[in-house]
């Protein structure tokens, strides 16, 4: 059977999730391989949580958040790009590979963008194959 | 009164530094050991061997600490007999409990270990690339043995059922005095807990910008201690020094602050965080000020994880795949 990643992912109440609701409403197709989390903003997502999903072996893990300057916190999203710079450069010192984690600014007009993303992401970790701690289970 | 408590502690992949805390309670230890029985200490202190320990009867011990972290077949031996002999048992100190300095070593494949220790190092002469074998028939007849290497360093949790975590590297005496007394007077928390104060390092820091009400200010420069001496006064955080106090255990009383170095998470996580290294790069991704600082601090500390998981890289929860 083909594999089929499985990509956990964190996106904001007003940007990110709209424009994933925007993608329903306009019938934009991509993958049933990204299981939706909504958090108030980006900058909710704790470092912790990113850890978590990737050492339980999620293929991939991505934060959506709003675009600069949009944010309804002001500077969330700015925290988010902050943190998650660190993140990716520390799993990367534990040999995942940089694409198991990803972020994206999707607004909630961009319906179309999130479906693409999506799509791409997907294609993407099918290149790469499963998450190595899933290995030997 | 009743029976003296039966005592045990062993010393696994650590320094010793944890039991010297241990010592330096001095007359503490004095006062306790009316209520303590030492019935094993190895391989330091008492003329105890390990035969000893495995001959004793299962819960026989009613406390046990462990220093040192996991890294030989014998270590994991060793903590998983005394677990068996122990009623309670406590991971003492930084590398018992999250796998401490010598856990840095899990971003590095073993055979870059061996070459660096036992071919680089300048003080090294190995011209015939000689490296520790776990077996080794000498003259055709002799079988002799060493304890294997493992792959990674492991935390005693990795092995064996917890009962108390104290941190430190080592742990400061007077936080050690106040785990012996609530271990002699039995007041225990509940299993799993930390014998500490749960109070941060920032909360007992005489630097502490809450102390003169000053809010905290984004970082623009990030500086590394050697790039200069840091400022006597002032939140060193502030002053651009990755102090991780926000988020460390402070029973310590703020040890490395009062003498103007940034604290660097001995103390273990205070309550509520589930990796420490992950929670590190939340507080400090939100206190930088801007894409250069990020920029900065990725080119001054080129390896990240040896920054943000100083004392516990085992305990992360990415097991690393080096
Ligand atoms: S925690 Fe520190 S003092 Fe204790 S054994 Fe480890 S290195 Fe030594
Ligand atoms: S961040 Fe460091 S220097 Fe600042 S208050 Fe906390 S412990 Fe003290
Ligand atoms: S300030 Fe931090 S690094 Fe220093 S002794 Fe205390 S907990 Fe350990």
């Amino acid at each position: 059977m083909e594999f089929s990643p499985n990509i956990v992912g964190f996106a904001c109440q007003w940007c990110t999730y709209a424009g994933a609701d925007l993608a329903g409403n306009l019938r934009c197709k991509y993958p049933p391989t990204v299981k939706l989390i909504k958090v108030p903003c980006s900058g909710r997502v704790e470092p912790e949580y990113v850890l978590d999903a990737l050492s339980k072996g999620a293929d991939g893990v991505f934060i959506g958040g709003c675009h600069f300057g949009d944010c309804h916190y002001k500077e969330g999203n700015y925290k988010t790009d902050r943190r998650m710079q660190l993140i990716s450069k520390l799993i990367q010192e534990f040999g995942f590979e940089k694409e198991r984690f990803r972020w994206e600014w999707i607004s909630g007009a961009e319906g179309k963008k999130f479906a693409e993303v999506m799509t791409e992401y997907t294609e993407q970790l099918k290149k790469l194959g499963p998450n190595p701690v899933k290995e030997g289970k | 009164m009743a029976d003296k408590i039966k005592f045990g502690f062993l010393l696994t992949g650590g320094c010793a530094g944890c039991e010297m805390a241990m010592v330096d309670l001095s007359e503490n230890l004095l006062g306790a050991l009316e209520h303590i029985e030492v019935v094993f200490w190895a391989p330091t202190v008492a003329d105890v061997k390990y035969k000893d320990l495995e001959a004793m009867e299962d819960n026989s011990i009613d406390l046990a600490f462990v220093d040192g972290m996991v890294r030989l077949s014998e270590h994991e031996h060793m903590v998983k007999v005394l677990r068996a002999k122990s009623k309670v048992l406590v991971a003492f100190g930084a590398c018992a409990a999250l796998g401490g300095i010598p856990g840095m070593a899990n971003v590095h494949p073993t055979g870059e270990l061996f070459q660096q220790a036992y071919k680089d190092t300048f003080s090294t002469e190995n011209p015939e690339d000689v490296y520790p074998q776990p077996e080794y028939l000498l003259d055709g007849k002799y079988n002799l043995t060493l304890p294997a290497f493992q792959d990674k360093v492991r935390t005693i949790q990795d092995l064996v059922d917890v009962d108390y975590f104290v941190g430190g590297c080592p742990p400061h005496h007077e936080f050690v005095a106040k785990a012996v007394e609530l271990i002699i007077s039995g007041n225990l928390p509940p299993k799993g807990s930390w014998l500490t104060s749960g109070k941060a390092v920032c909360d007992v820091c005489k630097r502490n910008p809450a102390n003169e009400n000053m809010e905290r200010v984004p970082v623009e420069h990030v500086k590394r201690t050697v790039d200069g001496h840091p400022e006597e006064k002032g939140c060193l955080l502030q002053h651009g020094y990755l102090c991780l106090g926000p988020i460390t255990q402070g029973d310590c009383g703020a040890s490395c602050l009062n003498v103007n170095m940034p604290c660097r998470g001995c103390g273990g996580p205070i309550p509520g965080i589930t990796d420490y290294g992950a929670k590190a790069v939340s507080a400090i991704g939100s206190i930088l000020g801007s894409q250069e600082a990020v920029d900065e601090l990725m080119e001054k500390f080129p390896t990240l994880s040896k920054l943000v998981y100083r004392y516990s890289l085992p305990a992360s929860r990415l097991k690393s795949k080096a």
